[in-house]
């Protein structure tokens, strides 16, 4: 279970993957995509795009739900709190500078 | 060469000819039987009521229904419409019920957003890049 979960954060498109879905949830696999190349400019087939998702999901961080005939995909950061209770940090968390 | 003519499959002729009339103010161009209940059904943007028509075509063909349900499932918008204000429009027609599986997203110059049209098809607006 932790292995997958460092697999998944290891490759910078899921991470971009999981930015956008913390900015919005409930999104479609069309909207991921149009979001990766429009917003990023992340050249990523959508067959790659399925691929991140699947180990997105597989580590738990991706949540995906029915709703009639649609598909939408949430962020579940509950998998990250592994990592602290592992590695304990500081109470107050410091300045917040976005990492590539 | 040009496009006069483009089609989207409807599972209901005379539903989807209220929902693109009445909810999204398209107006009607030809409608002609063709057999014993389809329709020769087309509609235009009332702002070019000589430009590129819609075909709204029977989703009879047995393809039509996986062809569909795949593309929907994954948000995938069948045709695109140009608006003045993606936001605008999608208060708009969010007011008269219809449902969205994407709402306006800023995309640099573009703004998008899908829609389901209720006869099978998603349908994204789109402002048009100045």
């Amino acid at each position: 279970m932790a292995d997958d979960l460092f697999k998944a954060l290891a490759d910078p498109t899921r991470r971009t993957i999981l930015d956008e879905l913390a900015e919005k949830s409930g999104q479609t696999l069309f909207e991921i995509c149009a979001r990766l190349s429009m917003k990023h400019r992340l050249d990523i087939s959508r067959q790659g795009v399925s691929q991140h998702l699947a180990v997105l999901e597989a580590a738990g961080l991706v949540e995906t739900r029915r709703e009639g005939r649609y598909k939408f995909h949430d962020l579940n950061a509950a998998p990250l709190r592994q990592i602290t209770e592992r590695w304990p940090t500081p109470d107050t968390p410091g300045p917040e500078e976005p990492t590539p | 060469m040009k496009i006069h003519l483009t089609s989207v499959f409807v599972d209901d002729q005379a539903k989807a000819e209220r929902f693109y009339t009445e909810i999204l103010g398209f107006v009607k161009k030809y409608d002609v039987p063709m057999g014993e209940k389809d329709r020769w059904l087309t509609v235009v943007s009332p702002e070019e009521p000589d430009g590129t028509e819609l075909l709204l075509e029977p989703a009879g063909h047995p393809a039509v229904g996986v062809y569909r349900d795949a593309l929907v499932q994954d948000g995938i918008p069948l045709a695109q419409f140009a608006v003045d204000d993606v936001k605008a429009e999608y208060e708009r027609l969010r007011a008269l019920g219809v449902r969205f599986t994407q709402e306006p997203l800023e995309m640099g110059p573009v703004t998008t957003a899908v829609f389901d049209d209720t006869c099978g098809n998603l349908i994204q607006i789109a402002t048009k890049p100045q």
